[in-house]
């Protein structure tokens, strides 16, 4: 199959079969970045523009070497540089980017929808590198990308997501992702954070993380922000790692061969205990790896399909 | 000034009048119904409107509209939102006090009643703020505003959440007569929400504002309504749990009235979808459950009146980012043909439809509009309940074009406004 779509804003718009593909394509991207030269051609005369408007360097990061790997010219643009504080809509700093060149944006934004406004008013396409709360559709890829390279397939896992479900976009990805490749998804955290509806976009809400990950072949855990303390959502750090902290102990439940990842940067001690982070199970520093061949698909497969249509 | 509107089906709910025949209107008043329109027409100087297959209704009513001005010029004015209402088929709307200055005390009632008689071509009533600046903390200056031409207090859009100031501001409105009109939201409980809380909020990443939040408000409000015998004027109704609490409070002998939105009764969250700043109001577009509560709620008599929460705002302004936006549609050029749809949905009768959109509404506030019995103001719509009509933003009498309606295809031509005996549009 071909894919046609001009941007990737979310994991929610794919189907099962555009997933699949853009894993395959990533294989043969992972391939690229074993090389000696890690650089193809696909990109060669783009400009891709990273519109950063959130602090995130290893995202940021890991887009730039995607895009220098495909050979595009690149142009990051964070927030400290823009004009944004000088009052500036989203549109109107995207259409000035557009016309200096860029024909392809990468949007990171605080602002659920963010990208879709992008992707509705500009010609350029649209790649969303995580909005809001919304989605993080390239974590999402490279989760599921790192999941099947260890396990062969995602059909019939038991996925469980651990933590600030309600305000994290790589849970919601995450969710699409594994439920559309046929995953069983579960997710746990405290009640305050684990939204009343979040059953009806097909993920089986836990606030008991033994029973959530209780026979479960992979544990993502998500960071939690540590704003959210002393606030009304959970008393203390100290409390929330007391119930929803993953340690050896409590990962007993879950399948022997279980895998523990974590979309980064992770806090030590308080969702993960450092023997876990650092132990066999958790593969965290190779879900780095793979973000770069994940997002080197991406690029390629849209890339292609400004092309054709 | 003489006009004979001829031949119409004429159809005036508060004398409980539905049948052709004619209305003759002098000197700004409804003078009679003739059934012989030979001698009036006869006379000199009698303007004749043959309105033969066409309805004629006592001029719309509209309780709750932002008119922008003073302060928000760019979004609206006095002059262009009556002609919106105008085009609407409305001859009287009701002003919410959110301009800048905050409509709290009588030099801006005066403001708005001078620039409404002298650019306004529909009659515009404003309602005062129940709180200085809308803050919620001390009572605004009720009384003068009450004279000066305000017909009831509402904070519209920024609750009071004292529920002493809100008792205080029932208690003192009695020496008046006015109604207390209530926007019903726990602003905490709303927290940074920007649409309805639930499985489309969650899926889109979006802050919620719960139903609860409504329900919580509503419930408040009813009590102190009991307890201070105040009429309580429920705005914009969005939920099913508030169509609950009134109803059964109106069954218990409470004096309040409330009113549903069309877009409230129309739409339902899902067309939040792909983030379409069109579809970000408070109350926010809720789900279908509320959406069928609103329309029962609308067919027992427990919502009792139609009204848009016109809410004007600038293209630069909708298109940003979701949580950006302000919340609000305008409402007043659509109103018409949304409300039609209940009647060709057969959840209300055309007279009951009227009803909700003139002689009830009038009577929630006193506005003494809103029939074509003789010696009412000679305030008219006539208009084809059947014409298609395709709506075109572009074509919007309002300065501002923010609606989810545009391209739908409806029923319901407006074709004569006419305002104490004037034509100030026709269609």
């Amino acid at each position: 199959m071909a894919f046609e779509r001009k941007h990737i804003l979310g994991l929610e718009e794919l189907t099962a079969g555009e997933i699949t593909l853009v894993l395959d394509t990533a294989e043969s991207m992972r391939e690229v970045s074993d090389r000696d030269v890690k650089k193809v051609p696909a990109l060669r005369g783009v400009t891709v523009c990273n519109l950063f408007f959130e602090p995130s360097t290893r995202t940021r990061s890991s887009f730039e070497i995607a895009e220098k790997r495909l050979s595009a010219d690149v142009l990051n643009f964070t927030t400290i540089h823009s004009s944004v504080v000088k009052g500036e809509t989203l549109l109107d700093t995207a259409r000035n980017l557009e016309a200096m060149g860029a024909s392809m944006i990468v949007i990171r934004h605080p602002m659920s929808g963010a990208p879709w406004l992008l992707a509705k008013e500009l010609n350029s396409s649209i790649i969303n590198a995580g909005d809001g709360w919304h989605e993080h559709p390239s974590q999402g890829l490279l989760d599921l990308f790192t999941v099947r390279r260890l396990k062969g397939r995602i059909e019939g896992l038991k996925i469980a997501i651990v933590g600030d479900i309600l305000h994290s976009r790589v849970a919601r990805s995450d969710i699409w992702g594994f439920t559309k490749l046929g995953a069983e998804v579960r997710v746990v955290g405290p009640p305050t954070l684990v939204p009343k509806y979040i059953e009806e976009i097909n993920a089986k809400p836990h606030y008991n993380l033994e029973d959530a990950i209780e026979g479960a072949d992979v544990v993502i855990m998500l960071r939690i922000q540590r704003e959210r303390q002393d606030s009304e959502f959970f008393p203390s750090l100290r409390e929330y790692s007391r119930f929803y902290g993953l340690t050896r102990d409590k990962l007993k439940v879950a399948a022997k061969d279980v895998t523990v990842m974590h979309p980064g940067p992770i806090n030590r001690g308080v969702e993960l205990s450092s023997d876990i982070a650092d132990g066999a199970e958790a593969v965290i520093l190779e879900q780095v790896s793979n973000g770069i061949a994940v997002r080197m698909a991406m690029f390629y497969l849209v890339a292609s399909a400004r092309r054709t249509s | 000034m003489k006009l004979l509107i001829k031949g119409g089906r004429v159809i005036d709910p508060a004398s409980g009048k539905d049948k052709k025949g004619n209305v003759y209107i002098e000197d700004g008043k409804i003078k009679s119904h003739p059934a012989d329109t030979k001698k009036i027409e006869g006379e000199p100087g009698v303007e004749v409107i043959d309105a033969k297959g066409e309805i004629v209704a006592p001029g719309l009513v509209d309780i709750h509209v932002h008119l922008r001005e003073p302060g928000f010029e760019y979004k609206e004015t006095i002059k262009t939102g009556c002609e919106s209402a105008a085009a609407g088929g409305f001859t009287s709307i009701v002003c919410m006090p959110n301009t800048n200055p905050v409509n709290d005390n009588a030099s801006v009632t005066e403001y708005i009643m001078l620039k409404a008689r002298t650019e306004g071509i529909v009659n515009v009533f404003p309602i005062g703020a129940i709180t200085k600046g809308e803050k919620g903390e001390t009572l605004a200056q009720i009384g003068e505003m009450y004279e000066a031409g305000c017909v009831g207090i509402s904070d519209d859009g920024m609750p009071v959440m004292n529920s002493k100031v809100m008792r205080h501001a029932m208690e003192y409105v009695k020496a008046f007569g006015i109604p207390v009109l209530t926007h019903a939201e726990d602003k905490n409980l709303s927290g940074h929400g920007v649409m309805n809380e639930g499985d489309n909020s969650t899926l889109l990443g979006l802050g919620g504002i719960p139903s609860a939040s409504e329900d919580v408000m509503v419930s408040r409000d009813i009590t102190l309504a009991e307890l201070t015998g105040t009429h309580l004027h429920i705005c914009h109704v969005s939920t099913a749990g508030a169509v609950r609490l009134i109803r059964a409070a109106k069954k218990r002998g409470v004096r309040i009235t409330a009113e549903a939105a069309p877009h409230h009764f129309t739409l339902t969250d899902r067309a939040v979808a792909e983030y379409d700043t069109n579809a970000k109001m408070n109350p926010p577009l809720r789900r279908e459950a509320d959406r069928a509560a609103l329309v029962e709620g609308l067919k027992d008599g427990t919502i009792d009146a139609i009204a848009t929460d016109h809410a004007p705002h600038s293209e630069d302004e909708k298109k940003v980012e979701f949580d950006l936006a302000p919340f609000g549609i305008v409402g007043l050029e659509t109103s018409l043909p949304l409300s039609l749809k209940l009647v060709e949905d057969g959840i209300l009768t055309l007279q009951e439809m009227i009803e909700k959109m003139t002689s009830i509404p009038s009577g929630i506030l006193n506005l003494g509009r809103g029939t074509l019995e003789a010696g009412a103001p000679g305030d008219v719509v006539i208009f084809d309940a059947e014409a298609p009509v395709k709506i075109d933003r572009t074509k919007f009498r309002s300065k501002s074009k923010n609606t989810p309606f545009d391209g739908w295809d409806l029923k319901g031509r407006v074709l004569y406004t006419i305002v104490g005996g004037k034509v100030v549009y026709s269609g």
